[in-house]
C-alpha cells in the first residue's frame, strides 16, 4: 500500500501531511516511529491506574504526534479525551467511551502504517 | 549558510516525535542539542550558553515547562543572548502574549510546516546575529524607548483609570478588543486604507482614550447616581481635554501616536448616527479609530461592573450592542464584533486552561525582576559601566593593592596592578589555601584577617591592621583596611556577601617614624643618648632587673669650659664626641651611654660582683687619657641598683652625689655612693 493509500484508509489528511512535512521518505520514517510511540499505552496504563495528570500529559503527546503526522481521525479522538481530562483530578467514567474511540482509531491507524509498502 | 560553521540550536520538547520532526527539518544548517524538559535545558545552558545560537521551546512539559524556562532564562541573563521561539499548539494570543512578555521572539504552531519552521528559526537567528552586531548602538536605544513608551503609556493610563476607579483591566481589555476588531476589518475590507502597523499604533493609542477625564472634578467623576445635566456637561468635556493634552505636547504634534491618540481622545464618544459629542460628526467622518475604540469602551463598561450597574454577560453585551441599545456604531465594526465574538469572549473573559498557573508565574516573575535586577536595563548597565570606568582609572592612578573578596565561592580577585606587583594571579580561588595566605601573609595573619572580617557587622563594618606582607622578596609594612559587604536577604537577615579591600605600603612611613624616634633620643653632637630616653630605657631596664645587678656611673668632664677657653669651642666639641666614643668603645652593646648636656654623662650597665671595680677602673682610666695634649679630667660617681629598690631617680641621685664628692674632694677619680661615709639623701639636693 501506498502512503496515500494508507492515509484513506485511516481517515488521515495526506494532502496536508505532504504540504507540510514535504517527502514521503520523512512521512514514512515519522509514520514509523508513531508505531513506536510510547504515549497510547502511557494513555491506557495511566487512566487505568487512574493518575489523571500523567494520563491528561500522554493524551496531549499522542494529539501531538497525530496532529503532526496529519491524522485527522486519531487526533480527533484524542482531542476530544485531552479536552476531558484536562484539569481533571478525579477519574470520570465518561472518559471511557472516549478511549474506546481513542483505543479503535489507534487500532486502525498502526494498522494502516504497517501495511505501507 | 555555511555549513562548515553551522550554528547550533537548542530544541526542548518533551515529545520525542517533535523533537526529531524538528531536528529534520532543521539539521541542514543547524548542530542540533535536544533536551525533553525546561530543567534540561536550562543544564544544557548553563554550560553551553555562548554557543547556543537559538531555542526552540515547547510550553506543555513535566518537571519544568516552557514559562517556568523562560523565567529562569530571565533570572539567568540567558533570554538576552538567546532568542527563543515557542512551540505551540494553543494560539490564544495571552498565551503568546505572555510568553512575549517573558522575552520569547516568535512562536511556531503545531503541527510543523516545513517551510514555516525553517523559516522563523532562519529569520530570527539571522535577526538575532545582526541584532547582536548592532550591539550597543541602535537596538539598545530603542529597545529602551520602546519600553520606555510603553511603560509610560500604561502609567498613565493606571492614572486615569485609578482616579475613575475603575479595574485595572479596562485599558487592556480596550486595547485587546480594538485589536481584534481591526484586525477582522483589515481582513474584509479594504475600505479603510491601515497597515498591520497601524492597528498597533491604534492598539497603543487606545490607552489614552480616557486621558481628559484628569480634568473632570473628582465629585463628578465618580459620582455614584445620575449625573445632573450641568454635570453631564463637565463629564462630556473629557473628550475635548484628551485631544487638548496631546495637542499641548510640544514637538510631538507630527507623530502619528498623536495623532491617533487626539482623534480617539476626542471623538470615542460620537455616535455613527451623529448624535453622540463633542462634535456631532457622522459616519465615517469619524475616524476608524475612534469608532472602534467607542466599541470596544461600550463593550468593555457593560461587562464590567460599575457602581452604578452589575455586569452583563459577554452575550448579553453583544445582543445589546447588536440591538443598537448601546449607541450606534458602524455596520462593518458590528459584523467584525459578530465575527470575532467567540473569539473575545475566550481572550477577555477565559483563562486557559493552563492559565492556572499563570498568576504565580507573573508573581514569580515579578519578584525575579524586583530582587534579582535580571531585568537591568541597558540605562543601568551604562552607568554601571561608567563607574567601573571611574573605578577602573583611578585604580590604574594608585599603586596600592586593591582587591576584592567573594564569600561564594569563596575567590579573591586583585586588581590588574596589584597582581603583578605582588606577583599574583590576578583570581585567587580558595584564598585560605593559596600562595596569597601562605607566601604573601605571615603564617596565620591571613586566617586572623578574614576571622575579623567575619566578626563585621552590616554597621561596622571596616577592617584595619598593620601586617607585614612579603612583595616581591622584601618583608613590607602594610596597613590592610577592609570593607564587609553586607546584604539583606528577603527576610531581612544581613548576610556576608563579600569585601573590597587595599592594602597600603606603610614601609617607609614606618621606618621614618622610628627614624625619627631614634633622632628625638639622641644627643645632636654625640649621639649618645639624651636624659630623657636614657631615664626611660634605664627605668624599664630597672623595673625587670630581677636578679641582675645594674651599676649607673654618672661623670662630669672637669675642664671642659677650660677647654673652651683656650682652644675654642670646636675643641671643646670634639672633646665631648672624643668622650663619648671612648664611653662606646669601652662598654658593651646591650649597656646605655648617654650625655645628660653641657658636660655630664652617664653609663647605665650590668656588672658582675666580682668586676665592677674593674669595669670601672678600666672606663676610668680611658675616658681620662689626653686628648691632642690636653689634659682630660672626670669626677664620677658610681651607684648601684642594688640600692635603689627600682627607682632610677634615686638611682641617679646617688651617683650624682658620689661624683660631687669627688669634685669636691679633688677631681678627676671616681668613687662609690657606697664609699660616703655619711651624705642623707635628703641634703643633697641643696648642696648641688
Amino acid at each position: 500500500m501506498t502512503i496515500q493509500e494508507s492515509y484513506a484508509r485511516m481517515g488521515g489528511n495526506y494532502d496536508d501531511v505532504v504540504s507540510r512535512l514535504r517527502t514521503d521518505d520523512r512521512i514514512k520514517r515519522f509514520l514509523l516511529k508513531v508505531a513506536d510511540d510510547k504515549s497510547f499505552a502511557m494513555l491506557c496504563d495511566m487512566l487505568a491506574e487512574r493518575n489523571m495528570s500523567e494520563a491528561f500529559r500522554a493524551a496531549h503527546t499522542l494529539k501531538g504526534v497525530s496532529s503532526n503526522l496529519s491524522l485527522t481521525r486519531l487526533y480527533d479522538s484524542a482531542c476530544a479525551i485531552t479536552d476531558a481530562l484536562r484539569d481533571k483530578t478525579e477519574y470520570d467514567p465518561a472518559v471511557e467511551p472516549l478511549l474506546e474511540r481513542v483505543k479503535a482509531d489507534y487500532a486502525l491507524t498502526i494498522e494502516c502504517i504497517k501495511a505501507i509498502d | 549558510m555555511n555549513k562548515d560553521k553551522k550554528s547550533t540550536i537548542l530544541i526542548v520538547d518533551d515529545s520525542e516525535m517533535n523533537r526529531s520532526l524538528l531536528s529534520d527539518m532543521l539539521a541542514e544548517d543547524f548542530n542540533i542539542l535536544e533536551a525533553e524538559n525546561g530543567a534540561q535545558a536550562c543544564a544544557i545552558l548553563q554550560e553551553h550558553e555562548l554557543e547556543i545560537s537559538i531555542m526552540l521551546l515547547d510550553i506543555v512539559m513535566p518537571e519544568m515547562d516552557g514559562f517556568e524556562t523562560l523565567a529562569m532564562m530571565n533570572n539567568k541573563g540567558w533570554i538576552k543572548t538567546i532568542p527563543v521561539i515557542m512551540i505551540s499548539a494553543e494560539t490564544g494570543s495571552s498565551y503568546m502574549d505572555r510568553a512575549y512578555a517573558l522575552g520569547a521572539v516568535d512562536y511556531i504552531g503545531r503541527p510543523f510546516d516545513e517551510h514555516t519552521v525553517k523559516h522563523r528559526v532562519m529569520s530570527n537567528h539571522l535577526l538575532s546575529v545582526k541584532q547582536h552586531e548592532m550591539a550597543g548602538i541602535l537596538s539598545d536605544q530603542v529597545y529602551e524607548r520602546e519600553r520606555d513608551n510603553r511603560i509610560m503609556v500604561e502609567i498613565l493610563s493606571h492614572i486615569v483609570e485609578f482616579r475613575n476607579g475603575e479595574s485595572g483591566l479596562h485599558i487592556l481589555h480596550v486595547a485587546t478588543f480594538t485589536e481584534k476588531i481591526l484586525t477582522r476589518l483589515l481582513a474584509i475590507t479594504d475600505k479603510y486604507s491601515m497597515t498591520q502597523s497601524d492597528i498597533s499604533t491604534i492598539v497603543n493609542a487606545s490607552a489614552l482614550h480616557d486621558i481628559g477625564k484628569m480634568s473632570v472634578p473628582d465629585a463628578i467623576l465618580n459620582k455614584p447616581g445620575r449625573l445632573t445635566q450641568e454635570e453631564f456637561e463637565v463629564m462630556k468635556q473629557h473628550t475635548v481635554a484628551g485631544d487638548k493634552m496631546l495637542m499641548d505636547i510640544p514637538y510631538r504634534s507630527n507623530e502619528k501616536i498623536i495623532k491617533i491618540g487626539r482623534e480617539i481622545c476626542r471623538w470615542h464618544h460620537e455616535r455613527y448616527d451623529g448624535r453622540g459629542y463633542p462634535d456631532g460628526l457622522k459616519g465615517d467622518e469619524i475616524p476608524i479609530s475612534a469608532q472602534v475604540v467607542a466599541l470596544a469602551d461600550v463593550y468593555d463598561a457593560l461587562t464590567s461592573k460599575r457602581v452604578y450597574k452589575d455586569r452583563f454577560s459577554h452575550e448579553r453585551a453583544v445582543e445589546m450592542i447588536q440591538n443598537g441599545e448601546c449607541g450606534a456604531f458602524n455596520p462593518l465594526i458590528l459584523q467584525c464584533l459578530r465575527d470575532v465574538q467567540d473569539d473575545l469572549k475566550k481572550e477577555l473573559h477565559e483563562a486557559s486552561p493552563e492559565h492556572s498557573t499563570e498568576k504565580s508565574m507573573r508573581e514569580h516573575v515579578e519578584k525575579l525582576l524586583k530582587y534579582s535586577g535580571s531585568d537591568i536595563s541597558e540605562r543601568t548597565i551604562r552607568l554601571l559601566e561608567r563607574e567601573r570606568m571611574k573605578f577602573d582609572f583611578f585604580a590604574s592612578l594608585s599603586r596600592d593593592i586593591m582587591f576584592e573578596y567573594v564569600v561564594s565561592p569563596e575567590m579573591i580577585t586583585l586588581l590588574p596592578f596589584s597582581a603583578e606587583y605582588m606577583e599574583l594571579p590576578e583570581k585567587i580561588p580558595n584564598p585560605r589555601k593559596s600562595e596569597l595566605s601562605e607566601r604573601v601573609f605571615m603564617p596565620g595573619d591571613f586566617d586572623k584577617l578574614m576571622s575579623r572580617l567575619y566578626k563585621t557587622t552590616p554597621k561596622h563594618s571596616i577592617v584595619e591592621d598593620k601586617y607585614i606582607l612579603n612583595i616581591r622578596g622584601e618583608r613590607k609594612w602594610n596597613k590592610v583596611v577592609v570593607r564587609a559587604l553586607w546584604t539583606e536577604t528577603e527576610d531581612g537577615e544581613p548576610t556576608l556577601e563579600g569585601a573590597i579591600g587595599k592594602c597600603i605600603d606603610i614601609t617607609e612611613e614606618t621606618e621614618e617614624i622610628q627614624q625619627l624616634e631614634v633622632l628625638a633620643d639622641k644627643d645632636p653632637i654625640t649621639n649618645l643618648l639624651n636624659a630623657r630616653a636614657a631615664a626611660n630605657k634605664i627605668s624599664k631596664l630597672l623595673a625587670k632587673a630581677g636578679d641582675k645587678k645594674f651599676a649607673l656611673v654618672f661623670f662630669d668632664l672637669d675642664n671642659l669650659k677650660r677647654a673652651n677657653d683656650k682652644h675654642g669651642h670646636l675643641f671643646g666639641n670634639q672633646l665631648i664626641k672624643a668622650i663619648s666614643e671612648r664611653m662606646l668603645g669601652n662598654t658593651r652593646s646591650t649597656d646605655i651611654c648617654a650625655r645628660f648636656g653641657g658636660d655630664e654623662f652617664v653609663i647605665f650597665m650590668q656588672y658582675g660582683e666580682d668586676s665592677l671595680r674593674h669595669q670601672v677602673d678600666r672606663i676610668f682610666k680611658c675616658l681620662t687619657k689626653e686628648l691632642n695634649g690636653f689634659p682630660v679630667s672626670v669626677s664620677m660617681g658610681i651607684a648601684l641598683s642594688d640600692d635603689c629598690d627600682g627607682n632610677y631617680d634615686t638611682l641617679f641621685h646617688m651617683a650624682d652625689q658620689a661624683a660631687y664628692a669627688v669634685k669636691y674632694g679633688g677631681k678627676n677619680a671616681y668613687k662609690f655612693y657606697r664609699e660616703l661615709s655619711s651624705t642623707p639623701l635628703a641634703d643633697d639636693g641643696e648642696t648641688k
